[in-house]
């Protein structure tokens, strides 16, 4: 069953009517949230072309993520990164059967309602992308479609539920081909959930408030969240996840899932090491399966990575204290 | 005899959701059995009844078969285990499959329920909905019906009962000790169907 804290049932995303003698609701969370469910346990790849998306269907992704450019690319073209072309989400959308995501810039409610009507799977407001408003993220109950959104610690993780996020996923640093920070966020938001479930099995209701008020987000929220002992929403992990090990470590952190970006076809051999990334994901309970996924690539063929402690630009910063 | 012992197939998908509506189910019906997630060969001989979950069909079809799972599947659903296929896991019991768009699909199936299904039938996530439906052949009146993304299936053969229809679509079936649905009982909080499941395997049990 799906948690629903901090559901909002007169959301302006929900369409009532009727097919034949059938009343029906679209945009409500169970099937927003429910949608996410579905990806448990899976991987969900960035691509930039039909071909790359070919791959991650056959690789066996759940679903992908068209990008302009990857991550990695992004950091190094500079300028204003921006939602993909249409066209290219369209031809995505006709060549594969797994589900379609695609980004929009934080805050651009217009970039939104654009990939709302291209009829996208799911839409990520994204740190990746240039933001266009960081002081206030799009209103996502506003939307039939459901939205992904990042977080690096429990505080955004919440705000951006309830502004009506279906999914959350870390932060990590994109495109860097280093899961460092990726790791941080989720014993982050671990550390936090631990605690907050601490306090309400204690009944302490006066902490729980200034938990909230630290939080930025409604009591109603926080106490839901601290009686679940986890997000209500699903969660999954992103930003710098290259190898088959990568993504098993971050399984064993909690994740339900793994978003992997440029660690694919930013290496030398992304057909291998897309195979080997969804298997290492599904197995990740058996080290020797995780070990079998390993071998199949080759650690020359990574992308080289980055040190996180000194770039440039850090995406991860981008809409984290709305 | 001792409980059943029902699995669901822990590959890809809504696993935990099943998992705790089947305990409610057994715990709401007074049946003594235990659930479990099971994912390779071993834990699947072990098991009286299957749910296969919600997910995507192409991913848990593939990585079943990678570890021997889905050959194991086969060889009980064949000598009689009851199984309850939900939304892909539906597919992955079919005999054949396309999808609404892309047309004609060759992915790993487990060629059981004579069935045609069309993949995405009702369209992509935005046109996913909430429906209340029924299923009378089986005493349940009203059944809140969750499509994600739903299949439904275009031809079925004579030896499958059509439990439920939307809109003229068929939704719900069974043939013999196999049930299917393009919906998602486990994100509802209707117990019926996964108690109607659970006496079937205690029925065969």
């Amino acid at each position: 069953m799906i948690p629903l804290a901090g559901d909002l049932n007169d959301a302006k995303g929900i369409i009532k009517e009727n097919i034949g003698s059938f009343g029906t609701k679209r945009g409500t969370s169970t099937l927003k949230r429910g949608f996410a469910h579905m990806l448990k346990n899976g991987v969900v790849m960035d691509v930039t072309t039909v071909e790359q998306a070919q791959i991650a269907e056959d690789a066996g992704s759940v679903a992908v993520m068209v990008l302009d450019k990857l991550p990695s690319d992004v950091r190094k073209a500079g300028g204003v990164a921006r939602t993909a072309s249409i066209r290219i989400i369209q031809e995505i959308m006709d060549s594969v059967t797994i589900p379609v995501m695609a980004k929009c810039r934080i805050g651009h409610v217009y970039e939104a309602m654009v990939l709302q009507e291209t009829n996208v799977d799911m839409i990520d407001e994204s740190e990746v992308l240039t933001p266009a408003d960081e002081t206030r993220h799009v209103w996502k109950w506003d939307f039939t479609t459901p939205f992904v959104n990042g977080a690096r610690n429990l505080g955004e993780a919440l705000r951006r539920i309830e502004e009506g996020a279906a999914m959350i996923r870390t932060k990590g640093e994109p495109g860097t081909g280093n899961v460092a920070e990726a790791v941080i966020h989720i014993k982050n938001v671990n550390n936090e959930l631990r605690r907050i479930k601490s306090i309400y099995d204690d009944g302490d209701h006066q902490d729980l408030i200034s938990i909230a008020r630290d939080l930025k987000v409604s009591y109603t929220l926080v106490e839901q969240t601290a009686s679940l002992g986890r997000l209500p929403v699903v969660n999954f992990a992103a930003g710098g996840i290259s190898t088959p090990a990568d993504a098993a470590y971050l399984m064993k952190l909690g994740c339900d899932g793994i978003f992997v970006g440029s660690g694919i076809f930013k290496s030398d051999d992304a057909k291998e090491r897309a195979q080997a990334i969804v298997l290492a994901t599904t197995f990740w309970e058996d080290p020797n399966k995780v070990k079998e996924a390993q071998k199949m690539i080759d650690e020359r063929q990574s992308m080289l990575g980055l040190d996180t402690k000194n770039l440039e630009l850090r995406m991860q910063e981008r809409g984290s204290t709305a | 005899m001792n409980g059943v012992n029902i699995g669901v197939l822990a590959v890809q998908g809504d696993v935990a959701e099943n998992v705790l509506a089947t305990q409610m189910a057994l715990e709401d019906l007074g049946i003594i059995g235990t659930v479990n997630e099971v994912k390779t060969p071993e834990q699947i001989s072990d098991i009286d009844g299957l749910i296969i979950p919600g997910g995507e069909s192409t991913v848990i079809g593939t990585l079943s078969m990678v570890n021997g799972a889905l050959k194991k599947i086969k060889e009980k659903i064949a000598n009689g285990m009851p199984v309850f296929g939900i939304c892909a896991g539906m597919i992955l019991l079919s005999k054949k499959a396309k999808d609404r768009v892309v047309g004609e699909m060759d992915q790993p199936l487990l060629d059981f329920l004579d069935v045609k299904i069309e993949r995405n039938a009702f369209g992509r996530q935005q046109d996913s909905f909430e429906s209340e439906i029924s299923l009378e052949k089986i005493g349940i009146s009203k059944f809140p019906g969750v499509f994600i993304r739903a299949p439904s299936i275009i031809e079925s053969g004579k030896n499958v009962e059509v439990l439920s229809k939307f809109n003229e679509k068929i939704v719900a079936v069974k043939q013999g000790n196999i049930v299917g649905t393009s919906f998602h009982p486990e994100l509802t909080g209707d117990l019926s169907l996964h108690k109607y499941f659970v006496n079937l395997v205690k029925t065969k049990h």
